[in-house]
């Protein structure tokens, strides 16, 4: 029996790629370690090579395919002198070979597993049909629609565009057009004085953007990951963000913080913290965490104008995700505003970023049990919209937090102690935090899977503040 | 103390081996003497203040030391940045800072430069492009950077002079600074006070490379070593850095040899240096008293020299005076300048 090549992961997060080019024919003798195709991700183009000897069978997938899904069959490879022995393993995948190993267990036939609970891979995209209308964006907009990456990236381009004091620096932000393809194509239009490539130091380029910023330019500093922002922690707190205080106002700082924060895929414990709760602790910052497309880059722009130093969390789990974007000239996102996602009188449900993907789900389940829920995107943690959390409890008498960071001080802990001080008197249940478990973050997909929150304790913990 | 000038880079400008540093005319003599006093006789009021419980915290104080920032600020034009860490109180005098601002920051009062909410260690001047004044040991280094990277994105010939001791020496982020520099030839000098001790540990205990002026060599940064006690020295170092900086160069690294008199801070007892260690220093190569010996030789008299002392103690005096009677910062000062 034929030996399947499935479509192969080539990154912990991707998820679909397209086919773009046969190099071998039906019928071709492959050698292993032959390049037999090419597959186009959101990142990059990579080289796919035969992992078996023999001969191509049959091309299932055609080049020119579109959003190929992780694990597909995508062509066959006939071994020589099969044997009736070999039959017994004859279905057995063989996967391209690739950069980061996916799991090939049980991946025989379904592209991706179903599961109960979705792991944050199955996130959907913005909402859409049940989102109220966005208030900053006038009726009769025209939206686009775009992927967050790309409207992180127009976002840049604007301000850059917009003023010449912005600049970006990184590692891999230039030639290599960003470790997540955030930065693409901003060498080409702003050259090397203004998109500027580091070395792998993020103590040392983060205090040179900070005195930069002292200087009078606007720096955006991406970090790879926020995980090694922790390098560059001792400059974000007590240079950036304390200065303008222990100036009496004289001296400030404007510069954005940006790269992917939390939890991606199967990077285990030291890539994959949350640090929402950490930055948003801090006076002098401010911290963004946004969840839509629109968000990200309304809420980009303004980060990038604003005179403070802003910890701007993003997600790589919805680098990849589109959703609509009004197309407006200047679409400028004021920070500190919450917004309300989905309405509905029974219970507040309130998270940011990726948190939201469970949120939503949640209350999709719980429309089908009668529950409605209100859909709360935080969007910016610091400083903290109280008063829509507040007028939404209000309402619903019942509040549960989302967010993936661990619970003790957390984010969740905040607001629940902020909806005890302003609404208790309102509350008809304790309120409910679903968050990350108290562990590093396993490698296991199982495990992960059960570190993260899931749709299921969102809408178990919902459920439990309705008593039902 | 005065160790001869050594330089470690292939290419530097002239002036190396040179033991006599160039003289100084009259006037500059002057000027020095007078900028080094103001320091030494308002570090000395900052001490007794502090003795009375007028300074609180940590106050750290330059005595000894004044002959570095003098000789570096002659060197310097309008527009150049000066940053260092929290032994600060000469380098703000040495930018122009008023007397009166700054001490009345040790005292905690509005009238100080950050309105009393930064204190010793955290002051700033927006107009003397005085950007600090920071707590943290060795984050000026790469802020300092920052500095002469904005100098280079705005094509402009400004240097960044970032002071450090030979203590900040050793913290990672000094290198992970000094390759950017060079790697982007950014205008950045740095000038490492090597006092001798950090904190209480002296630098044979802690630093592996004593010469601090090779600490840039894996980065092709130059260095040379500099009598710091003699302000002529310094001056005449501070020509040949940022004449290195302005020319496009890339980074400049100088080893100001020198000594701290006082301890580290006002609660530092310093038994771990001898007093006949500390007399010898001030007998020998006291960087005032070899200015005055110098105009004296240049028979400058007696009284008029005096005549700058009481002028300048005229200064402190009445820094002294407007820090204890200005009144603290309001109580709804608590809540400005966290966000702008």
């Amino acid at each position: 029996m034929p030996i399947q090549v499935l479509m192969p992961a080539l990154s912990p997060t991707m998820e679909k790629g397209n086919l773009s080019k046969w190099l071998k024919k039906e019928g071709e003798a492959i050698k292993s370690g032959d390049v037999i195709a090419e597959i186009e991700t959101d990142k990059a183009t990579m080289e796919v090579e035969a992992t078996d000897e023999g001969t191509l069978g049959k091309i299932l997938i055609p080049e020119g395919t579109a959003d190929v899904a992780v694990n597909t069959p995508i062509a066959t490879i006939l071994a020589d002198g099969e044997s009736a022995a070999d039959a017994g393993k004859a279905s057995a995948p063989a996967p391209a070979k690739q950069e980061a190993p996916a799991p090939v267990a049980e991946a025989k036939s379904a592209p991706a597993p179903k599961d109960e609970t979705p792991a944050p891979q199955a996130a959907p995209a913005a909402p859409k049909a049940a989102a109220e209308p966005d208030p900053e964006v006038p009726a009769g907009t025209e939206m686009v629609t775009m992927t967050i990456r790309d409207a992180l990236r127009d976002a840049m381009a604007e301000e850059m565009r917009r003023d010449p004091d912005v600049f970006l620096m990184g590692e891999e932000v230039a030639e290599y057009q960003g470790a997540y393809k955030v930065s693409q194509g901003l060498l080409q239009e702003f050259g090397a004085r203004r998109v500027i490539d580091t070395p792998i130091t993020e103590h040392g380029f983060a205090g040179i953007g900070v005195g930069a910023a002292m200087s009078g330019l606007k720096p955006i500093v991406e970090f790879m990951t926020f995980n090694f922002a922790m390098q560059a922690m001792d400059q974000i707190i007590n240079s950036a963000a304390k200065t303008l205080y222990m100036s009496g106002g004289q001296m400030g700082c404007s510069i954005v913080f940006r790269g992917p924060n939390g939890a991606a895929a199967r990077v285990a414990a030291q890539h994959s913290q949350d640090y929402s709760a950490w930055y948003s602790q801090v006076p002098g910052l401010k911290v963004v965490a946004p969840f839509s497309a629109a968000d990200y880059k309304g809420l980009l722009k303004a980060a990038i104008r604003d005179p403070n130093p802003v910890i701007f969390l993003e997600n790589e789990m919805l680098y990849g995700h589109s959703g609509e974007v009004p197309k407006l000239d200047d679409y400028v996102i004021p920070i500190g505003k919450a917004r309300i996602v989905r309405s509905g009188g029974h219970v507040t449900i309130i998270s940011w970023s990726n948190g939201m993907s469970y949120a939503l789900k949640a209350a999709d389940e719980l429309a089908k049990e009668g529950i409605e829920a209100e859909v709360i995107d935080l969007r910016t943690l610091r400083p903290m919209d109280t008063d829509t959390l507040v007028a939404s409890v209000k309402k619903t008498g019942r509040a549960v937090t989302v967010e993936e960071g661990w619970q003790q001080n957390g984010v969740g802990a905040e607001i629940a102690a902020r909806l005890m001080e302003h609404a208790f008197d309102y509350l008809d249940a304790p309120v409910a935090r679903v968050s990350g478990k108290d562990v590093p973050m396993p490698y296991a997909a199982n495990l992960e899977k059960l570190a993260l929150p899931s749709v299921a304790e969102v809408v178990e913990a919902a459920k439990a503040v309705l008593y039902r | 103390m005065a160790a001869p000038k050594k330089s470690v880079a292939k290419e530097t400008a002239q002036g190396n081996g040179a033991d006599t540093p160039p003289e100084f005319t009259r006037e500059q003599e002057l000027s020095a003497l007078r900028d080094m006093l103001l320091i030494r006789r308002f570090e000395e009021k900052a001490g007794q203040l502090y003795g009375m419980g007028a300074i609180g915290g940590f106050c750290h104080l330059y005595i000894g030391q004044e002959a570095i920032v003098v000789g570096m600020q002659m060197a310097l034009k309008k527009g150049d940045q000066v940053i260092t860490g929290y032994r600060d109180h000469g380098h703000m005098l040495a930018t122009g800072m008023e007397a009166k601002g700054v001490m009345a920051e040790l005292t905690g009062r509005h009238g100080g430069y950050s309105k009393g909410k930064g204190g010793s260690m955290h002051m700033f001047s927006k107009e003397k492009n005085f950007f600090g004044g920071h707590g943290i040991v060795g984050a000026q280094v790469s802020l300092g950077t920052g500095l002469a990277f904005a100098n280079r994105y705005r094509g402009n010939d400004f240097v960044s002079l970032a002071y450090f001791g030979d203590g900040a020496s050793n913290q990672g982020q000094v290198y992970e600074s000094f390759n950017m520099a060079e790697l982007w030839k950014l205008p950045v000098i740095y000038i490492i006070e090597n006092n001798r001790y950090a904190m209480g540990t002296s630098v044979t205990r802690s630093s592996a490379q004593t010469d601090f002026s090779k600490r840039g060599i894996s980065f092709n940064i130059p260095g040379e070593q500099v009598d710091g006690m003699d302000v002529r020295a310094v001056k005449a170092a501070g020509d040949r850095a940022t004449a290195w900086c302005r020319a496009g160069k890339g980074p400049f690294i100088l080893e100001m040899q020198t000594y701290r008199y006082r301890g580290h801070s006002m609660s530092d007892p310093a038994k771990y240096r001898t007093r006949e260690e500390v007399d010898k220093v001030r007998h020998d190569s006291d960087p005032i008293e070899m200015v005055r010996n110098r105009l004296l030789e240049a028979k400058m008299s007696e009284q008029d020299l005096k005549a700058i002392d009481a002028e300048v103690r005229e200064i402190v005096n009445a820094a002294a005076d407007f820090a204890q009677h200005d009144p603290e910062p309001d109580a709804a000062e608590l809540w400005t300048d966290v966000y702008r």
